[in-house]
């Protein structure tokens, strides 16, 4: 299928664009790591994923599903396990093949507490995860290797969106022998991937080259990319226009935003697409008087999101639910709290707050992030909520969200994109009971145990049949958070805005992928 | 007549300061930039944390200077004059009380330090050594988080973080003016460390001061920015010039005017400030007192 | 007396860094935001927080972890970064270089502006030469520098292609990352120089020596600049520290690969190693710039001797 795609999008590119030439990305940030069991920023996100494969990957620009390292998988009849042949064939940047016992072993580093993989979490349902991280076996028992082609994972729990968590780059491929010759993997990787690490210089810029034996034949298109980090955006900009840069990393800036778009000959080199990406408030379920849902639903009808909207250049969507428009489970029909202050203030004062309360804002300090805050803040205000502006360095701000103390706390700038998109990546880590504790995700503080259930029980639905029906009640159960309890102000969805030189191309798409984020860089094509 | 009869009853050193046009425009600036601070409330023409919703074009960007909004609005569609005329306010107390308690410290280090030396400058000049070297941004983010942010706590880092600046230069000057002839006769006639100190050796300082005192308007009220950023000081909405300009910097190509304007309050500010100092100290004359 | 005087400041100085390290790990100990929560994610279980709090290091008492941070420091461990996972002496080396040259450019620059200025403004004291020089420092030490900085960038690399649009590589791109620093800190430097010649242009021996008509070169050079460059010398001296800990700013805009941008974004994520690395190496520029100041002082000016 992926391939087919493939040789559809090839058909469909102008012949200006051979394979060959290279492209110049640009960053603000330094990359931290490429290491796949630990990058975990947006930045790093998709270069691992072209230097790495893992058995699972999706369809270029898109959120199907395919397979990737694995020739073909079945999955039992009851949930629990999962047989992946591989690709034969396949080789590792230093030339030699990867077989089955390179997937367990990779797990295996992955689980291990001295790799320190923020992604841990996403793994611990297959069997054995968890007495192997705790150091009491030393090998995961439900990873087993049938023969150098044949890997099979057995789970605790049938879990509907494992192959999605089998995408992710915490599960990519790494081969034993490099991992042990390096003393900083993150830093000299070997993977499967369509690109390898040609050049590192620290805090200046990593080149990477295409890799000759990658197993998508005739992929990448490009031989060489070049990421330049510390690049202020607006700096970035001017080299664009100078043709120094073909992407700009961290997005138009907003200075420059309204004057590219209404040029007829800039404009055409921005390729737009929606994120899998909600901006929400978190409303402290715990704390007076934000305890009463009464209260929760009236700030829900006091936030104008279409200024807010304008405040970032019209650069989202609004929002009206938890899930946002891309994801499985979205409720096309729902409308959410419109925005009301009049009928915000009414519901204050039947909940007994007619003269309103004073509470806390915190928000990540980084523009636009300061300025939403502001406009939440005017807002509240008109409806006699008193706000009290925290806009603080992200560490501080998280720590305020995850210990519990945060009354209100927008998330932008840390807001959940998805992971995976599959709709209960936006339920366990971040409203969920479980992630309601000291140093979980769920800011709100939100626990409903028969919802709890329900997901619980949805996510025991793996049978393809069952599909429609699980995405049914996860559509459901974010309608009834929103309706019942309103746990958050659900504020916008991000649109994604990538500029490119004109001398870059291939389908729109796969500027704005939605799982490579921010451009899927095995696809892109250069005329020289 | 009158006037000369009245300037003839003053004394010598206001007579010279008035014949100064610039003292006069320095002190005009400074009575000027007190007013606007004191009368904010009556002379803004908006309230400056109202965001207007057609204070932004219709793209989300700023509108430049109009009759409605005299000197444009900002990011968020408020008034900006409306915003500088109540910025006034924190920079003024941030950039003249900040700012004048690090000279202040850093001149009493420096002149204890240089004039004393042994044991008293090994351990003032050191202390400096480390609070030069000591991240002021660590712990201006370890104070907001722990205490509530406030002004007084930017007040408190800023002046911990000029101080040593003062120290240094103060310290080396006095180190030359210890030596000089006058200072050796004045010990030999046994004249009292404190009258020593006060009648000789600051005098000498008082230009290097004046430099410290105006010059670091500027810096403090750009400095202070930078740590409302991390939380530390004023949250917003409350406007101050460092912040808007801070917050806005990345527009000044396609929106200068919201730099330019809070740009020139402070160099208003700091140069008005310098013009009166200078012109004040000429009229006393203070270096040439003996 | 001089190797005396030394080796009395090379204690003194350990002292200093001993300091400062146990300062900063004090405040970063009790800052309330946890890297091991920021090294885990977002999608971490609790469970995980845990594991790599003690992975980290994090669960053990204070003084055993300042205690072991400093045993690395003596064998020339720095630790590792949080975030990275790099050395932290690794990542600094890549950082140094291109800090200790902006860092020299720029004092070079602010020199080159100031020195002049001040001299020229204070022997044309009073005069409109004088008024437009002091005009420009203050609007030069005003002017925020990234507007300064994103402003040449515009005028003299992409409407004027003379200088390359940021980065970091030739001679080419430093120039105006250092003219940058150089107004700012030329501002001050002229003012500073200004005051202090006019202070020595009243004593009463350079005074009675132009009364007698007697301004020769000889004298502003030997005489006056000396003494009036006690202060500036001062301020190189703080400058080379400071600039060692790197200009958050000015990096920023012109993509230079200092310290200050490591430093800023090691702070943005608690990455403590990283911090504790990097206000190590300030402390040493700190303390030797100021040392050199103070060695340069009796120089200048012979009646000043040693402390």
């Amino acid at each position: 299928m992926k391939r087919l795609l493939l040789t559809l999008l090839i058909t469909l590119t102008p012949l200006a664009f051979a394979q060959g030439g290279s492209m110049t990305v640009t960053f603000q940030d330094d990359l931290s790591t490429l290491d796949p069991a630990v990058g975990y920023d947006w930045q790093n996100w998709s270069i691992i994923k072209s230097i790495f494969d893992g058995l699972m990957d999706y369809e270029p620009g898109t959120t199907t599903l395919a397979p990737n390292l694995a020739e073909s998988y079945t999955v039992s009849e009851d949930g629990r396990t999962y047989t992946f042949s591989l690709l034969q064939g396949v080789t590792f940047h230093n030339g030699r093949e990867m077989i089955a016992d390179d997937v367990k072993y990779s797990f295996e580093r992955m689980f291990d507490p001295a790799t320190q993989s923020p992604g841990l979490g996403f793994y611990l349902g297959i069997v054995g995860a968890q007495p192997y991280v705790a150091g009491e076996v030393d090998t995961v028992e439900g990873i087993e290797v049938i023969d150098p082609y044949t890997v099979v994972f057995q789970l605790i729990e049938p879990d509907a969106s494992f192959l999605h968590k089998l995408a992710l780059n915490f599960a990519h491929v790494v081969p034993q022998e490099a991992v042990e010759a390096s003393d900083d993997f993150g830093r000299e990787p070997v993977g499967t991937g369509a690109f390898m690490l040609s050049e590192w210089v620290l805090g200046q810029r990593v080149v990477l080259e295409r890799n000759p034996n990658y197993h998508v034949e005739g992929r990448p298109f490009l031989d060489e990319i070049t990421f330049q980090v510390g690049v202020d955006p607006n700096v970035a900009f001017l080299r664009l226009q100078r043709g120094e840069v073909d992407i700009l990393g961290d997005g138009i800036p907003s200075a420059r935003f309204s004057e590219v778009m209404n040029d007829p000959e800039l404009s055409q080199l921005v390729a737009q697409g929606d994120q899998i990406q909600t901006g929400y408030i978190t409303i402290n379920t715990e704390i007076e008087p934000l305890n009463n849902p009464m209260v929760r639903q009236a700030i829900n009808m006091a936030i104008n999101k279409e200024r807010i909207v304008r405040v970032v250049n019209n650069r989202a969507t609004p929002a009206v639910q938890i899930l946002p428009p891309l994801m499985p489970g979205y409720a096309d029909d729902y409308e959410g709290y419109a925005y009301d202050p009049e009928a915000a203030r009414q519901m204050l004062a039947d909940a007994g707050f007619p003269d309103g309360f004073s509470t806390v804002l915190y928000a990540y300090n980084v523009a636009p992030n300061d300025r939403i805050a502001q406009a939440i803040q005017q807002d509240l205000s008109q409806v006699g909520i008193d706000v009290e502006l925290r806009t603080q360095a992200q560490s501080t701000v998280i720590e305020a969200g995850s210990s519990g103390e945060a009354p209100l706390l927008w998330s932008g700038g840390m807001a959940w994109i998805a992971d995976y998109p599959d709709p209960n990546n936006f339920y366990w880590p971040i409203l969920a009971c479980a992630s309601a504790v000291p140093g979980g995700w769920n800011w709100a503080r939100y626990c409903d145990s028969e919802i709890e259930t329900m997901a619980a029980e949805a996510d025991t639905m793996v049978a393809d049949d069952q599909r429609d029906e699980r995405i049914a009640i996860y559509r459901d159960l974010f309608v009834q958070i929103m309706e019942e309890d309103a746990p958050w102000v659900p504020v916008f969805h991000e649109r994604r805005f990538t500029m490119h030189s004109a001398r870059v191309g291939g389908p729109e798409a796969i500027f704005v992928d939605p799982i490579h984020i921010p451009v899927h860089y095995e696809l892109v094509r250069a005329t020289e | 007549m009158q006037a000369t009869y009245e300037s003839a009853k003053a004394p010598k050193w206001l007579r010279r300061f008035w014949r100064n046009k610039l003292g006069i425009f320095g002190l005009f600036g400074v009575l000027l930039v007190l007013f606007v601070s004191v009368f904010a409330p009556l002379l803004a023409p908006y309230d400056p944390s109202e965001q207007f919703f057609e204070g932004l074009t219709i793209e989300g960007d700023p509108l430049p200077p109009s009759q409605e909004y005299w000197l444009g609005t900002d990011l968020l569609g408020r008034d900006l004059l409306s915003r500088v005329i109540y910025g006034a306010r924190i920079s003024l107390l941030v950039g003249v009380i900040a700012n004048g308690a690090a000279v202040i410290l850093g001149t009493l280090v420096g002149v204890l330090a240089g004039y004393f030396r042994g044991p008293v400058e090994a351990v003032l000049m050191r202390f400096t050594d480390l609070m030069t070297a000591f991240p002021a941004l660590v712990l201006a983010i370890a104070l907001a988080a722990i205490l509530r942010p406030s002004l007084w706590i930017v007040a408190l880092v800023i002046a911990l973080v000029n101080w040593v600046w003062v120290a240094r230069a103060v310290y080396a000057q006095v180190l030359s003016i210890a030596k000089r002839d006058f200072i050796e006769s004045a010990t030999a006639l046994g004249v009292s460390t404190p009258r020593m100190l006060r009648r000789h050796v600051l005098p000498h300082l008082t230009s290097t001061l004046l430099v410290f005192g105006t010059l670091g308007i500027s810096t403090t009220v750009l400095l202070e920015a930078s740590l409302s950023f991390l939380g530390v000081g004023v949250q917003p909405p409350t406007p101050s010039w460092g912040g808007i300009i801070n917050e806005s910097q990345s527009y000044f190509l396609n929106a200068p005017w919201l730099v330019f304007f809070p740009g020139a309050a402070i160099l208003l500010t700091s140069l008005s400030f310098n013009l009166l100092g200078e012109s004040l100290r000429d009229a006393l004359d203070l270096s040439e007192r003996r | 007396m001089l190797l005396n005087y030394l080796l009395r400041r090379f204690l003194q100085a350990l002292g200093v860094l001993v300091g400062i390290s146990f300062v900063t790990f004090l405040l970063l100990y009790f800052l309330p935001a946890d890297p091991a929560r920021m090294v885990a994610g977002r999608s971490a279980t609790p469970e995980t927080v845990e594991q790599i709090r003690r992975e980290l290091g994090l669960d053990q008492p204070f003084p055993q972890r300042y205690a072991s941070y400093l045993w690395g420091l003596v064998q020339g461990d720095m630790g590792r970064s949080y975030v990275q996972k790099a050395a932290v002496s690794d990542i600094i080396a890549s950082r140094f270089i291109p800090t200790l040259q902006l860092a020299l450019a720029g004092i070079l620059f602010e020199l080159l502006i100031g020195l002049p200025s001040g001299i020229i403004a204070a022997l044309k004291r009073g005069t409109w030469v004088d008024q437009l020089f002091m005009s420009t420092a203050f609007l030069g030490v005003s002017a925020p520098q990234f507007v300064v900085g994103l402003l040449l960038l515009y005028l003299f690399s992409y409407l004027l292609p003379i200088f390359p649009l940021g980065g970091y590589g030739s001679v080419a791109h430093i120039i105006l990352p250092a003219i940058t620093v150089g107004l700012a800190g030329g501002g001050w430097y002229a003012r500073v120089t200004r005051s202090a010649m006019i202070d020595v242009l009243r004593q009463d021996y350079v005074k009675t020596a132009r009364a007698k008509g007697v301004f020769p070169r000889r004298l502003l050079f030997k005489h006056i600049l000396k003494n009036a460059t006690l202060p500036v010398v001062a301020l190189v001296g703080l400058d080379i520290g400071v600039f060692m800990g790197g200009i958050v700013i000015v990096e920023s805009v012109f993509g230079w690969p200092g310290i200050g941008q490591m430093i800023w974004q090691a702070i943005q994520l608690v990455d403590v190693p990283v911090i504790l690395g990097g206000v190590l190496v300030t402390a040493c520029f700190v303390v030797v710039g100021n040392l050199v100041a103070d060695l340069i002082y009796p120089l200048l000016d012979p009646r000043i001797q040693y402390g």
